[in-house]
């Protein structure tokens, strides 16, 4: 008996590549949107690399946290690698969240029978925004500190227990050395691993149900002789050579942002990050990061605080409802022009809030963020009412594909 | 093929849009320093940090030997023309004399170390602040600042750049010509925008590589990826 037959006997690795990789059967339709989903595995490998690297040198004390962070920039080796990946990886990954999910409203791919898939990825994204906030106020910087104070606050508003909630976030009345202590320990063990057990879930979810395409209809219902479908492909080699090369497209951008725009004129990393934190000293406006502020102009909207925070939340919560909001037969937007015009417009909108949560509280900006916060809303209320009722195009019976 | 285009026009657009979009900058009007970023700026910048500047500021996060390493200055150089006479090591960081205390009391705060300042405040703000400085006897200090009003520095360049009172009216011309002493700020602050990330040196040197090495990979993968499709019909 060779060695192989003796370890294939008792390995379940075999089995598992055949499952999810070589006869895993997707659509051959893919186009460039498909490349999100792969990109972020990737990005969240590099994450883990050079979060690791970057750990190695933190301190996360009140006194030495700062210090340490931008000591990695100026004596560790390579140290300005590891932390520009660690930061401008952030913005990347959500720059890829955001298409992984557009793609998947433009062709339906939250429909039923991938409601859990969507509820498991829209979950990992949420978990996404609790690691980047943590992640944000270990340096300690001047933007963490009040950045920092400003979120946990929002526990406040939590009736009746709020006060108790801030003060054991905060691990005391202000943000202080123990705040960074437990958001360490949040960021790289509790939060991380929530990250990689609902990424795994979430493929699992999908392979059980395979792949939804553009053309938005299910490649199963029409079966070859060989008993696999006449669209689909295996995942390996086909796919896995395609995301091998959007990996090379992906990482030239990354190593190009990372080595000649590190800060991507300061959208990726904010000025106010590169001066230490001082209780004495408030910024004049905290703004989020560019990836959390649509839902920040949301909850400046409203001038009251509390209905301010009711409105983020609802808004942070309702894609979570999206699979059963749409009535529609045909899933993907390509033969249903109304719902594609309205997510065209729920996609700008939350580009111009991502803008307007980026500037000051100025009056001259409530009435944009009411009409963008009105918007967001109105495409979940109407959804139901327009997937009812408007006009659709017979999709194919088989995926549109020309050869290459 | 087409659609490709479109779309990666528009992503663009957008990013162009960003850029300037995100970074919202309110306050007065500021100047842009003019100059090219090489070694031989920085190092004339450097000089004249280490005489006009150091009294009072550290860089903390500095260290002489960066300035041989990532500058090519030679160490006999450093030493006479940056390092104090006595004291400070060759591979120590660059902290002021100034002892923390004695600056509490001189001036009220203790000057800020300038190591990440061109990253917090920009190029443009410390270049106008350098240059925005008129003699105000109502301060105790004698000097007060259009971009920082109130400013606890008093105008340690007046003895290149002249006086001026808040109207611009120049009460004693200073020992260069205008031209030279913007020449002299500039130096500083290329000097001081170096210091807030010095890895730019080792960027330029390996970005090339790094990137053509990627671009190679990407070439294969993309053949590799037309030969294996070329079954799918």
């Amino acid at each position: 008996m060779s060695f192989k037959e003796w370890f294939v006997k008792r390995s379940p690795l075999p089995e598992m590549w055949r499952e999810h990789m070589a006869e895993y059967y997707a659509p051959k339709n893919f186009n460039i949107f498909y490349y999100a989903g792969s990109l972020l595995l990737l990005m969240v490998v590099l994450q883990f690399l050079s979060g690791f690297l970057v750990m190695a040198h933190y301190i996360p004390t009140a006194r030495d946290a700062y210090d340490s962070v931008y000591g990695i920039m100026y004596d560790v080796h390579y140290g300005w690698l590891m932390q520009y990946m660690h930061v401008d990886g952030v913005s990347l990954i959500f720059i890829l969240l955001y298409i992984h999910m557009a793609r998947g409203m433009l062709y339906g791919s939250y429909r039923s029978p991938r409601e859990i898939v969507w509820i498991i990825g829209y979950t990992t994204y949420l978990a996404f925004m609790a690691e980047a906030f943590f992640g944000y106020i270990l340096p300690y910087s001047n933007l963490s500190y009040w950045a920092g104070t400003v979120i946990t606050s929002l526990f406040k508003s939590i009736p009746f227990i709020g006060h108790w909630v801030t003060t054991l976030v905060r691990g005391g009345a202000g943000m202080s050395g123990d705040t960074l202590g437990r958001f360490t320990a949040l960021h790289v063990t509790v939060v991380f691993l929530v990250i990689v057990g609902l990424i795994v879930f979430h493929i699992l979810y999908l392979h059980k149900v395979g792949s939804n395409n553009p053309d938005g209809i299910e490649i199963k219902a029409n079966k070859g002789p060989d008993g696999h479908p006449v669209d689909g492909i295996p995942f390996h080699p086909y796919y896995s050579v395609k995301d091998l090369f959007g990996f090379g497209v992906w990482l030239t951008i990354f190593a190009a942002i990372i080595f000649y725009a590190p800060t991507f004129h300061h959208i990726f990393l904010e000025r106010t990050m590169s001066t230490p934190a001082n209780p004495l000293k408030s910024l004049p406006d905290v703004t989020p990061p560019w990836y959390l502020s649509p839902f920040y102009a949301m909850l400046r909207a409203i001038p009251n605080k509390n209905g301010g925070i009711i409105l983020m939340v609802v808004a942070v919560l309702f894609p979570f409802v999206l699979p059963w909001l749409d009535k529609n037969p045909v899933k993907s937007t390509r033969y249903r022009p109304i719902t594609r015009i309205m997510l065209i417009i729920f996609f700008i909108n939350f580009f111009v809030l991502a803008y307007l949560g980026e500037q000051p509280p100025l009056p001259k900006y409530f009435f944009p963020e009411r009409l963008g916060a009105v918007i967001y809303v109105a495409f979940f209320v109407l959804l139901p009412l327009v997937s009812k009722f408007e006009p659709t195009r017979t999709p194919p019976a088989r995926v549109r594909f020309r050869a290459h | 093929m087409k659609k490709y285009v479109v779309w990666a026009g528009m992503t663009l657009g957008l990013l162009a849009n960003a850029s300037g979009a995100f970074a919202a900058d309110n306050g007065p009007k500021m100047l842009t320093p003019h100059y090219t970023y090489n070694a031989k700026t920085i190092i004339a910048g450097a000089k004249l940090f280490a005489t006009d500047c150091m009294a009072c500021h550290s860089i903390k996060f500095m260290r002489y030997e960066f300035l041989t390493q990532d500058l090519g200055m030679s160490k006999a150089d450093v030493h006479k023309y940056i390092m104090l006479p006595t004291g400070s090591e060759f591979k120590g960081t660059m902290v002021s004399a100034m002892p923390i205390n004695m600056a509490h009391k001189w001036f009220g705060l203790p000057p800020p170390d300038l190591s990440q300042m061109v990253r917090y405040k920009s190029q443009d703000w410390v270049y106008t602040y350098l240059l925005s400085f008129y003699r105000d006897p109502q301060r105790p200090s004698g000097w007060n600042n259009y971009v920082f009003p109130n400013v606890a520095m008093p105008d340690v360049l007046a003895p290149y750049g002249g006086i001026v009172n808040e109207h611009g009216k120049v009460l004693r011309a200073g020992d260069e010509s205008p031209q030279k002493f913007k020449e002299q700020v500039t130096d500083i602050v290329a000097f001081l925008r170096f210091v807030s990330d010095p890895s730019v040196v080792q960027r330029d040197d390996d970005g090339p590589w790094v990137l053509g090495l990627l671009v190679l990979f990407t070439i294969f993968a993309y053949f590799l990826k037309k030969e294996y499709w070329k079954d799918v019909k």
